[in-house]
């Protein structure tokens, strides 16, 4: 059990209760990674985090500097925070919002800086009450400290950052269907062609979009250089993840552990993390990434947490969720419940995505009641393949966004790894779970 | 690959280089396509139909429907695509039949059928349904849903016209984005998310766009129905003909399909040059008044001695000779007594091509009048209009700049504003209006206010360019207008002005002096008249118009050769319609023939219509329906109308089109051509023609301005959205529509892809020699372009069409009064007019008359939001509902014409008890009460 000592990058100054004010924030070095920042080139800022191979921690694990580099060249470019966190057991960025916004805020400012961009925007999920005014408290402290706003700490640089509540949709956390919701429009992903943002964002301008997290991570990065961050983790998988762990587990909460180093067994197992399973109990499979995500088992606890090493696995480190089942779960009514928050939160645009969803749904709960049939596990692979053709990783897509492709994750690993208590379901015509 | 270009919409528009082509392969074969075409048009257009429901032609896609689902094989293997957004790249490999394709359309419509009800049986969609069609086609053999579906109340009124069945919608979008996309108004979206997402209105909202029927039209299931035609027919049991509207001039297109000799319903043909696939509802459901049951179908006399309590005597129903034989020995009478022009012949608009050529020869020639006018009092100089350069359609679309002057063009011509707003926000057309009034355009126009009587000095201003404007236009939108123009080049060269009436309070006169202006500031600049009624361009030129002869000539120019086709020519130019009715008042004039014409209710000036029906000795009303007019008259001739008639009708743009016969007319209508003749015969010359193709050969022999446009070539295949008269000297295509894109029989279910325009051409007409090219006679030739035998030598030449210039006379205005506002009146699309009231559907569309003014003037008065107020003019004082509207200027106000107040008890409480036509504008004084 390895339990690396790496120093906390972006959860240093949870311990304080002050830590999202911006008294504390200054007398811990807030800021001064903005003004190290503002005395380089907007390109040498790039350039740096370019050079950390920083993924980005929303989901897809893009690489931010990558991401920057893609923009297109305009007048007005936008950047777009993505801390719209819906996903269920995914709890990391609200935490960063609510107790550290001055972290987020100084990281936003950061990156507009790197890619000059002409306004940021906020993001936040519309249920993160406390989060969203702690973010905007914080961002009326930072314009009064000159960090914001007109010619930030007479640097000659200036933007203006806008704070923006979501309005109770999952399907905004996509980045397109972001985009339209803060155009005041419905929020539907956009078609792709153009793939990307930094072509077509936000009112048709080249627009970045990071998540909190990876913002969150900047102010570090270019107080102690690229070289600290490199020295994390290893591969593309630099620097520390946060992780938020849930299910049977001891300690579940959020925890910031350097990548690849730790293992899935170190986050469950070790004391300082998860502390084990209750009761000793045995692990029956591990959601990795996020409901997403398909489903590891026990086999897999030896695997490092990095981004390349998951996915070669064949799942993901997703939405740095990690949801842990021992063997008195019931598989069913677990792919059940995730489905039916998909089925609730498809945004309706697209044909398999809107009535697979449902339909899936419908089929799992039935057989979770027991009235099952036998055929219905085939039809369930059957539909799922419908969703995302082969049902295979990382998944092929039917639908115009990735929700839909994401729904067969858990049913088919539910039926790949359990597939007799599906069975048992139908022939006892109930859940031997209880 | 081009990039798509993203629009202010959700959806991507498809950047077409249609000079650069790409070679792709599909299901095997190499076939090219212009570069950056979507997919799925590519593929159509190489005779592959891909499958689809939310994907139409005249849209951006969106990809949600996921029916058109291919393989494209690419650098990571073969992946499913949607054809619908992807564009068309050099070298990409496409299969649309592989087990996995078939897969997916297997899945999507298994999807489909979830939540689907299912009630084909009573559906209205079933037999033409694309879920249907495509489900049998492309779909599994049954569903594996055990569950129970998803339930809506159904079907709900979303307005007068619509229904909604949410149970059957498939979540396509396609209503949703004509509504936002086309017609610019989002009053259709989706609610709600998941399965649960429905299309609706908004809470407490009602779909009340002009344009909602074309909702129903591309509706891929029977999820939007509309009142008129639902449960009235099965689509199997319809029969078709494309055939042209004639409730507006604009000249939509359209499939008209009937049952039993009923219309059943309208639907828009995908017409390049024209509607693009659109139609308004008043277009849509307007052939109501087709079946209506209080149609004229047969003669009428008033027989005298048959008075009643109110002192009037009765119309009596009488065969059409004894009819024939009043009118003729009452005409006869009047002619011999007080000479040809104590007759006048008052309307016409409403006629085919053939109808006015054949009425404007038993004016001219038999009876011998000039006193005849298609226009009542409501449009332009006919000269103006005839002799400005004309632009079409299509160019004024792709003009450098748009300068428009005329009524609301949502109001009067729907399908022009259509094409307007399309051109503004897709095309990057900027459009300068110049309006008494706030209007549709201002979404998108920049909008220069003027008070009426202001339009000349306004179009002066704007022609010279300068910084010097009125003071009813701001700045800012000077500046605009300013560099919108400056997009034009040398002379005007690019700049497309709109011209019709902005004002029926204000003289056509003034409006000419502001077309005039216009011309002379761009003398390249070319102009689209936004008359509105049916046929009013064709009618102005068959010579319906006093000081005018068939071919947009002059009674002057034309003299010789008319006087040679037709035996006489009147001697002199006669009245128009104003002075017509100010004759009859003053006795110098003793008949009137109304046809097709309700001066009451469309006259500007009510009280000088009653008055000169009142005085008037003999009245003649040829028409389709009792107006208040032909109420008064002492003969009444019923005629056939829409959809009754075989012939051609002309638009804006001088486009001559089709006009199908579906129905055989009720009772003993007779089409107005034959009536004319009739008549002719009666009155000791005989119009010489005994069918509208024979008028039409004889239209395109004399008339300059159409030659060259044979009836052979009106049939061809080729020209079934017509031909734009005149042809030039030089020979000229007639392009087909299947040029660009072949038919698509999901864009609007229930069409089908008829070839013919109604009967076909008479046996023994040749086809014309040059195939489709086609040539119009040089000025000065004495013979018909398609070869009729030669003119005697001697004989007169061809006559010229009219010119730019022609004299504008401009009325002296009266001098600004500072206490009086300047009234304005705009037509409504739902008015009182005989027609929309005879529709069951539309009539209660008509609401209700109010005056609109800017809140400063309604302050002065005390008025703050809402209120009555009495509208003084010389004439009369009227009381309405008064609205504070920011878009109407200072010092005017502005009330909708041919409508009442909200006390329908008042009849005469309408605009035009205020108007007096001997004033060049009306200046009013609002009072409180």
């Amino acid at each position: 059990m390895a339990v690396t000592e790496a120093p906390r990058i972006v959860t240093s100054r949870l311990e304080y209760d002050d830590s999202f004010t911006l008294e504390r924030y200054l007398a811990t070095g807030g800021y001064d990674g903005l003004r190290k920042a503002l005395g380089m080139s907007p390109e040498e800022v790039a350039h740096e985090v370019d050079a950390v191979s920083l993924l980005g921690r929303g989901g897809a694990g893009f690489p931010a500097g990558r991401k920057w580099s893609m923009l297109r060249k305009a007048a007005t470019t936008y950047l777009v925070v993505n801390g719209d966190e819906s996903e269920p057991a995914t709890f990391k960025d609200h935490l960063l919002i609510e107790r550290d916004p001055h972290q987020l805020i100084e990281g936003v400012l950061i990156a507009a800086y790197a890619i000059q961009a002409s306004r940021a925007f906020i993001y936040v999920r519309g249920e993160f009450a406390l989060g969203l005014e702690r973010v905007q408290s914080a961002l009326n402290d930072a314009y009064e400290h000159g960090a914001v706003g007109r010619d930030i700490f007479g640097s000659g640089f200036s933007i203006d950052v806008v704070v923006h509540p979501g309005a109770g949709a999952y399907i905004c956390g996509e980045e397109t269907a972001l985009l339209e919701s803060l155009e005041g429009k419905r929020g539907f992903p956009r078609i792709k062609p153009p793939y990307f943002p930094a072509a077509i964002g936000l009112y048709g301008e080249p627009t970045v979009v990071n998540n909190v997290e990876t913002l969150s991570n900047l102010p570090w990065v270019m107080l102690n250089g690229s070289e600290a961050f490199t020295a994390l983790g290893a591969g593309r998988s630099t620097g520390t993840r946060l992780f938020a762990l849930a299910g049977h587990v001891r300690n579940p909460g959020v925890y910031e552990v350097e990548m690849v180093k730790t293992t899935f067994r170190d986050l469950v197992f070790a004391p300082v993390f998860g502390g084990g399973i209750p009761g000793d109990r045995e692990l029956k499979a591990i959601i990795p990434g996020g409901v997403s995500a398909p489903w590891f088992g026990p086999q897999h606890l030896d695997l490092p947490l990095g981004q390349d090493e998951v996915g070669e696995a064949g799942s993901m480190l997703g939405s740095g969720s990690i949801v842990v089942m021992d063997d008195t779960t019931c598989v069913v009514r677990a792919a059940w419940r995730i489905t039916r928050f998909f089925w609730r939160e498809s945004c309706g645009q697209c044909t398999p995505c809107r009535e697979g969803s449902g339909w899936l749904e419908k089929i799992l709960r039935r057989i979770e009641d027991g009235e099952g049939l036998e055929a219905d596990v085939d039809l369930l692979m059957d539909v799922c393949d419908n969703l995302a053709p082969g049902v295979s990783w990382p998944p092929q897509q039917t639908t115009i966004c990735v929700l839909g492709s994401s729904i067969p994750s858990s049913i088919a690993s539910a039926i790949r790894m359990c597939r007799d208590d599906f069975l048992v379901h139908v022939k006892d015509g109930g859940c031997p779970y209880g | 690959m081009a990039d798509p270009v993203v629009t202010s919409h959700h959806g991507i528009a498809p950047k077409v280089d249609a000079d650069a082509t790409v070679t792709f392969t599909i299901d095997g074969r190499e076939v090219t396509a212009p570069a950056g075409q979507f997919l799925i048009a590519a593929a159509e257009q190489a005779g592959t139909f891909i499958p689809r429901f939310c994907y139409h032609p005249r849209m951006k896609p969106v990809g949600m429907c996921r029916m058109c689902l291919v393989e494209v094989s690419g650098p990571r293997g073969a992946t499913l695509q949607p054809a619908c957004y992807v564009p068309v790249a050099d070298g990409m490999v496409v299969d649309t039949t592989t087990e996995k394709v078939k897969k997916a359309q297997d899945g999507v419509l298994e999807f489909l059928l979830v939540n689907h009800p299912l009630d084909c049986p009573v559906c209205d969609k079933g037999g033409e349904c694309p879920l249907q069609d495509q489900v049998l086609a492309y779909g599994p053999g049954e569903s594996r849903f055990l569950e129970e579906k998803r339930h809506w109340a159904k079907p709900i009124p979303i307005s007068e016209l619509v229904l909604l069945d949410r149970e059957r919608c498939i979540q396509c979008g396609r209503c949703v984005r004509f509504a936002a996309e086309i017609a610019g108004e989002a009053q259709i979206d989706f609610l709600g998310r998941g399965d649960a997402i429905e299309v609706n209105v908004f809470e407490d909202h009602v779909f009340t766009s002009y344009f909602s029927g074309n909702t129903v039209q591309i509706c891929p299931v029977g999820a939007l129905t509309a009142t008129p035609y639902r449960f009235t027919a099965r689509p199997w049991d319809l029969d078709q003909v494309e055939s042209t509207c004639t409730v507006c001039a604009f000249g939509c297109r359209a499939a008209v399909q009937s049952s039993s000799n009923r219309v059943t319903r309208l639907l828009g043909m995908d017409s390049d040059p024209l509607n693009q696939s659109w139609l308004c509802d008043k277009g849509r459901f307007g052939f109501e008044a087709v079946n209506a049951g209080d149609r004229l179908v047969e003669p009428l006399v008033r027989r005298s001695g048959t008075a009643t309590s109110d002192g009037i005597d009765e119309l009596a129903a009488v065969s059409w000779s004894e009819a024939l034989a009043t009118v003729a020995e009452r005409l006869d009478g009047v002619r011999t007594e007080h000479g040809p022009e104590a007759i006048g012949v008052l309307g016409g608009a409403r006629l085919s091509n053939e109808d006015a050529y054949a009425w404007a020869k038993l004016a001219k020639s038999v009876i011998g009048t000039d006193s005849v006018d298609a226009q009542i009092g409501d449009g332009l100089p006919a000269e103006v209009v005839l002799g400005l350069p004309r632009a079409t359609i299509d160019e004024t679309c792709a003009a450098a700049c748009v300068v428009v002057l005329s009524g609301d063009l949502r109001e009067e011509l729907p399908v022009l504003f259509l094409r307007l707003r399309g051109a503004a926000i897709d095309g990057d057309v900027p459009v300068v209006e110049l309006a008494p009034r706030a209007g549709a355009l201002g979404e998108f126009a920049t909008v220069l206010p003027y008070r009426p009587g202001e339009a000349a000095t306004l179009a002066r201003n704007l022609g010279a360019a300068g910084e010097e404007h009125p003071d009813s236009v701001a700045d800012d939108a000077w500046a605009a207008a300013r560099a919108a123009l400056a997009r034009a080049g040398d002379g005007g060269e690019g700049v497309v002005v709109v011209i019709g009436r902005p004002s029926l309070a204000e003289d056509g006169a003034l409006v000419a002096e502001a077309a005039a202006a216009m011309a002379e500031a761009w003398p390249q600049a070319k102009f689209l008249p936004a008359l509105r009624r049916g046929n009013v361009m064709g009618a102005l030129d068959m010579g319906l118009a006093p000081g005018l002869l068939p071919g947009r000539v002059s009674l002057d120019e034309g003299r010789g050769w008319y006087e040679q086709a037709w035996g006489s020519v009147p001697a002199g130019r006669g009245r128009d319609a104003g002075a017509m009715l100010r004759a009859l008042v003053d006795g110098s004039m003793r008949a009137i023939v109304l046809v097709g014409s309700d001066p009451l209710g469309d006259f500007p000036d009510r009280a000088l219509a009653e008055e000169a029906l009142g005085r008037a000795g003999f009245v003649v009303a040829v028409d389709g329906f009792l107006s208040s007019s032909a109420a008064l008259a002492d003969v009444v001739l019923p005629v056939a109308i829409a959809h009754e008639r075989t012939g051609t009708t002309t638009n804006i743009e001088g486009r001559v089109t089709r006009l199908a016969q579906k129905l055989v007319s009720p009772g003993q209508c007779w089409p107005d051509w034959m009536v004319a003749s009739e008549l002719a015969d009666r009155l000791g010359a005989g119009l010489g023609v005994t069918s509208a193709a024979e008028l039409w050969d004889e239209i395109e022999r004399l008339a300059p301005s159409h030659a060259g446009i044979t009836r052979v070539a009106l049939d061809t295949p080729a020209a079934r959205d017509g031909i734009v008269a005149p042809l030039p000297a030089s020979s000229v295509r007639i392009t087909s529509r299947r040029a660009l894109a072949p038919f698509d029989p999901m864009a609007t279910p229930g069409i089908d892809a008829v070839e013919v325009q109604g009967a076909p051409p008479r046996a023994g007409l040749a086809e014309p020699p040059g195939g489709d090219e086609l040539q119009g006679a040089p000025p000065g030739a004495s013979n018909g372009a398609n070869g009729a035998a030669s003119a005697p030598s001697g004989a007169p030449a061809r006559p010229r069409s009219l010119r730019w210039p022609v004299p504008v006379e401009a009325p002296q205005l009266p001098a600004p009064d500072s206490d009086s506002l300047r009234l304005v009146s705009t037509r409504r699309l739902y008015d009182r007019g005989v027609l929309l009231q005879s529709c069951r559907s539309l009539a209660p569309l008509a609401k209700a008359a109010t005056v609109r003014a800017n809140p400063y003037e309604l302050g002065r008065l005390g008025v703050t939001t809402a209120g009555r107020v009495r509208v003084r003019s010389s004439r009369a004082a009227v009381e309405f509902e008064a609205v504070a509207d920011d878009g109407v200027p200072r010092g005017v106000v502005c009330i909708d014409f041919n409508l009442v107040g909200d006390d329908s008890a008042v009849d005469h409480a309408g605009a035009s008890a205020l108007i007096d036509v001997g004033e060049p504008v009306i200046d009013v004084r609002l009072e409180t009460l």
